[in-house]
């Protein structure tokens, strides 16, 4: 359904809600139709709709002054939720007669998408006109011109629609109180996305601050389902020692269930690996068959292979797009343009396309790859016919024989209704740097009473005085033992006790820096023509198109003439100038393929244990494919399969090596970890480990010595390999040699203003300084190895990249139930394991082994 | 001039190496090589030792970088001149030479030299003693040192070579002929079997040397950049990439970048 090439989003007739429909309430009464006013009655009326159960009660409730929560499915009208109490409110009041004093904005709109945010403003827009209510609304995101947002700040619209880095910079400004002193309502969009990231952890700081400004201002989140309601309850009221109310919860269930299923194909499914390329055909298929089909892949890399392999059999060529995050901004919004005016017939898509926005008629979600956690499927099937009362129909492709299992748990899981997002977590230390500068910068702050700000927001509910100290001493000087920038600090105490900012400089500084997404060294590729006389001399025109974005590690393994996959094309690698990757069109088949670091979730814990529990229990695997049901029942008889609780560890000897599975099903992050701790311990019993693969799976490690013996013998304990005290010495050892915390520490470096952000463009006029993280890494850790940056560089680590919570708790769950089976080759289950060994390398290792080989090539051509 | 981030530097081994002083140039993993007929001695810790004349050259030790930084609002770690000047005494212990030469960009900025801290400025005078001091001046420091011993200057011609910051673009005696410069923090990138390495290098074809960067947040350029272009004769050119114990020889045509 249509209207004027939107579809109505907020409003639908009230026949439309099917009975079965889990809503708090299905009919309104007279008396809650009484709450709206009347210009509201009579546009129902004239639209024959009625407003929903869960609006009027959302309204009712938020009216009366309490701060509120609505989950729902999308579909039920949620943005007209979120907005009625602050329509209603705003059509109350009226108009401001010219001449009264300076009134601030009313109504305050925070959404994790600028263009969310205009799309808000559209359909925000036409029913205030059609009620013909006289309450402005703008937006403001980092495209509004400087003109429009001084404007705004002088004569604040009634609501206001943006975005949680420019609630940061407004609060960061002199006049942040005149601006927010007004406010009555927040509504926060899509709050389960926003709050498990640091730019959800600003935004916590920010409402504590507005709080501030204005104490009866109340909150409105609105969420797609969630593991954990109380969490975001919690999150949206002020903490303290005498807690207010959690958030009160509309939660809206129900809507159509999906109808999901898993691809079944007649060719062999895939022992490893994370590209369906056997089932394309059947995905082409598909395609045919329906209107619109929304393809959503996990990583860039399988985006890339799967649209250039559609394309290979696109016979009807069909018009099947890309979408994903490293593409040019222009192309992006191109294929946007296209599916809102439903001009295509698929599109390949990453996690770009996850959050609420409108994409036209799509009328079948195909999931390939397994979809790692049971709510990022229910949001990405959501994405699908928008309609909360028909069914969304969706089609998962597994990649391997893992992931049918995979695909088979969350598939019941979304039957269930189980949900697991990540928790909230605790406030990052980068960022409450970022917000201490900034709001130093808004006017001085004086320590005590900002700090009682601060632990009002519930990320940073438990933070010690000690370390609120320790980061404004960071933010002043550094923070370093060695207290040699005094005369430099950035802020200073003033005799009343208050912190300032000592130079405008600062705040400037602070205004550039702002935000909490920090990008990976990228170049931008550029497409050329190469001509073969420029070729010899390794050079090429200029000028051609540019595709999109390649982060510079990649890049940096690339020689020329190496061939790759991107923006849907085999690209030739010619070389880098300046700051673009110039490429050539290649006419290779066979590409060297992008291995983006990004992208790749790790299994979610539930989905584990479902797959776990589906592993246990030969009774479910009537669903699965033959093929699988096979591959298990081998497992059984030449080795075992695990009880639920259970760590089965495989150990066998294949070619010159022995080896050793462990079955831990916890993700590919918390398996890396382990590697490298065991690997450590291993080295220490003389099992002489050579390497280990990781995958969401297993884990297999490899060495010289017969693991599997030393265990028989009662030379090696299992239960002490796998003893939790291997996250204490073990890891700290480790982490000191380790490289991998490096990137994390970048991004707390920029993120806590220690170095500037690289901003595009400005590199040639001299003024950008770049000064490389790694270094200042190393000479940090070497003199100062407990400053603070470090330990916000750990902690970020292990809750994100070592994922030690999920460790230690796998550690304590296996505990008593480890269970060895020594084979003399191959289990069925270690087969997708060591298909893997020699994909991937083992980092950190051989680096002068490898300046030796090239050195040695010298020798040998003086000698030769 | 941008320094991309070198994730592969292994500058903590460059930490470590100078805490271990060593004694004498045998255990050092040097490499000798000839530059313009003088025979030279590239040290992994990244100095360059002339024999002959007993010469140590380093190269942009751009000491108080961080403090530069910090003076522009980017706190970065006080640390660097100290950890600089810790490998540079190593050096200095391993080859005790008689003249030191650094070869420009001393000093991260003007203001360096002047502000630097007392007990640092001891280190240096420690050093200094017993021996002369030449410091060339460089791009972000041509003015000269403030309260230091030693000699400041352009360009120094001694032995058969000349000494200065930027190479030269004319060729020839008195150009690139026998010249040690720096200012372009060469360093090199080789990859065998899927794995890549880039560290800081001397460069040389024999007819000029290019010195790595000294100092421990100077960052580096890949050899192979366009900043290099006309510098070398490529196909004598050699990069001596600084090693975790030793220098690693690779000809030019065998890197990557």
């Amino acid at each position: 359904m249509i209207i004027g090439g939107v579809k109505p989003l907020l409003f639908r007739p009230f026949s439309l809600t099917l009975p079965g429909v889990d809503i708090v309430e299905t009919h309104s009464s007279g008396r809650d139709a009484a709450l709206l006013p009347r210009p509201f009655q009579k546009w129902f009326a004239e639209k024959g709709w009625q407003p929903r159960a869960h609006q009027l009660e959302l309204l009712s409730r938020s009216t009366s002054g309490e701060n509120m929560l609505l989950i729902a499915p999308t579909g039920a009208g949620k943005t007209l939720a979120g907005f009625l109490p602050s329509l209603t409110d705003l059509t109350r009041r009226g108009r401001i007669p010219p001449g009264s004093a300076f009134t601030g904005i009313h109504t305050l709109y925070i959404s994790p998408l600028k263009a969310l945010a205009v799309d808000i403003e559209r359909n925000l827009m036409k029913p205030v006109f059609e009620m013909g209510l006289d309450i402005s609304i703008e937006n403001r995101t980092g495209d509004t011109p400087q003109a429009k947002r001084q404007r705004q700040k002088l004569n604040p619209p009634d609501i206001l629609l943006t975005t949680p880095e420019q609630v940061a910079l407004l609060l960061a400004n002199k006049e942040a109180e005149r601006f927010f002193k007004d406010l009555k309502y927040v509504v926060l969009d899509e709050l389960h996305s926003l709050v498990t990231s640091k730019r959800g952890h600003l935004l916590s700081l920010g409402l504590a601050r507005i709080r501030r400004h204005a104490p009866h201002m109340r909150t409105i989140g609105l969420s797609a389902t969630v593991s954990d309601p109380m969490d975001l309850q919690r999150w949206l009221v002020p903490q303290g020692e005498d807690p207010a109310l959690p958030a009160g919860l509309v939660h809206v269930t129900g809507g159509a269930a999906p109808d999901i299923a898993i691809m079944r194909t007649e060719d062999r499914i895939p022992w490893s690996g994370h590209v369906s390329t056997y089932a394309i055909p059947e995905v082409y298929e598909e395609i045919k068959r329906h209107k619109t089909t929304l393809i959503f892949v996990n990583t860039r890399f399988q985006a890339e292979l799967l649209f250039q392999t559609l394309w290979t059999i696109n016979e009807d060529n069909l018009p099947i797009a890309l979408h994903h995050g490293s593409l040019d901004a222009g192309q992006r919004r191109k294929v946007e343009a296209a599916m809102a005016a439903n001009k295509l017939r698929a599109v390949v898509a990453t996690s770009t396309l996850d959050l609420g926005m409108d994409w036209g008629d799509v009328d079948l979600v195909v999931h390939v790859g397994a979809p790692k956690g049971a709510s990022r499927l229910a949001q990405r099937i959501g994405r699908s016919n928008h309609r909360m009362d028909e069914p969304s129909k969706a089609i998962l492709v597994p990649a391997n024989r893992f992931e049918v299992m995979e695909c088979q748990a969350a598939l019941d899981a979304n039957y269930l209704g189980a949900q697991d997002t990540p928790p909230v977590g605790e406030g990052a230390l980068d960022v409450l740097a970022q917000h201490v500068l900034g709001m130093a910068c808004a006017e001085p702050f004086d320590p005590v009473e900002l700090y009682d700000e601060i632990t009002s927001a519930s990320p940073y509910a438990t933070l010690s005085w000690e370390m609120f100290e320790r980061i404004v001493d960071f933010v002043a000087t550094g923070g370093y033992a060695l207290r040699s920038y005094e005369r430099y600090a950035k802020i200073r105490k003033t005799k009343e006790g208050r912190w300032r900012v000592s130079n405008p400089a600062v705040a400037q500084q602070y205004r550039l820096n702002l935000g909490t997404i920090v990008e990976a060294t990228e170049l931008n590729v550029r497409l050329v023509k190469r001509n073969a006389q420029g070729l010899a001399k390794g050079t090429v025109g200029r000028g051609g198109m540019s595709l999109g974005k390649v982060e510079e590690y990649f890049l940096e393994q690339l020689v020329q003439g190496d061939t790759f996959l991107f923006a849907g094309k085999v690209l030739r690698f010619e070389g880098i100038r300046e700051n673009e990757c110039l490429v050539s069109n290649a006419f290779s088949l066979d590409p060297k393929i992008p291995a983006y670091a990004g992208g790749k979730f790790p299994l979610s814990t539930y989905l584990a244990d479902q797959v776990r529990g589906m592993l246990a229990d030969p009774d479910r695997w009537g669903v699965l494919p033959d093929q699988v049901r096979d591959w298990l029942n081998i497992q059984r008889e030449r080795s075992m399969l695990p009880a639920r609780d259970e760590l089965l560890i495989e150990t066998f000897p294949r070619g010159k090596r022995f080896f050793m599975i462990a079955y831990c099903f916890e993700g590919r992050l918390a398996h890396q970890t382990l590697g490298m701790l065991l690997t450590r311990r291993l080295e220490r019993t003389g099992a002489r480990p050579l390497g280990f693969v990781a995958t969401d799976y297993s884990l297999a490690i490899w060495g010289l010595n017969d693991i599997g013996a030393m265990i028989g013998s009662g030379r090696l304990s299992l239960s002490d390999l796998f003893d939790e005290d291997m996250l204490g010495d073990d890891l700290e050892a480790w982490l000191d040699e380790s490289y991998m915390l490096k990137r994390t520490f970048r991004n707390c470096a920029v993120i806590s203003g220690l170095i500037e952000r690289l901003h595009p463009g400005k590199e040639k006029t001299g003024r950008q300084v770049t000064v490389s993280t790694d270094l200042i890494y190393d000479v940090l850790r070497s003199h100062e190895p407990d400053h603070v940056l470090l330990e916000a560089t750990r902690r970020d680590a292990a809750s994100g990249l070592l994922d030690l919570a999920r460790l230690g708790d796998m550690l304590a769950r296996i505990r008593g139930h480890i269970t060895h089976r020594d084979l003399d080759r191959v289990s069925p289950l270690a087969v997708p394991i060591m298909l893997e060994i020699g994909k991937e390398s083992v980092p950190g290792e051989a680096h002068d082994a490898v300046l030796q080989e090239a050195a040695d090539e010298l020798i040998a051509e003086a000698l030769g | 001039m941008r320094y991309a981030g070198l994730e592969d530097i292994e500058l903590m081994h460059r930490l470590a190496l100078a805490r271990t002083i060593s004694g004498g140039p045998a255990a050092t993993g040097a490499e000798e090589i000839v530059v313009n007929g003088v025979l030279a001695v590239c040290d992994p810790l990244g100095g360059l030792y002339l024999p002959e004349t007993g010469i140590l050259v380093v190269s942009d030790l751009h000491l108080e970088k961080g403090a530069a930084f910090a003076r522009r609002g980017m706190m970065l770690p006080p640390y660097d001149t100290i950890a600089t000047l810790n490998i540079l005494s190593a050096v200095i212990a391993r080859y005790d030479p008689k003249i030191v030469v650094s070869l420009g960009d001393n000093f991260h900025d003007r203001k360096g030299s002047e502000h630097l801290a007392p007990d640092l400025r001891a280190l240096i005078t420690t050093m200094a003693r017993g021996r002369n001091w030449i410091w060339i001046n460089g791009n972000h420091d041509p003015d000269g040192t403030v309260d230091l011993p030693g000699t400041c200057t352009d360009e120094l011609f001694y032995g058969g070579l000349v000494f200065r910051h930027e190479p030269s673009l004319i060729s020839g005696p008195g150009g690139s002929k026998g010249e040690i410069a720096g200012h372009l923090h060469p360093s090199a990138t080789v990859r065998r079997r899927e794995k890549s390495v880039r560290r800081p290098c001397f460069a040389s074809d024999g007819t000029r040397l290019l010195m790595p960067a000294f100092g421990v947040l100077a960052g580096g350029l890949d050899l192979r950049h366009r900043a290099m272009n006309g510098l070398f004769d490529r196909e004598a050119l050699v990069a001596h990439l600084l090693g975790r114990e030793r220098i690693y020889s690779v000809r030019y045509a065998n890197l990557i970048g």
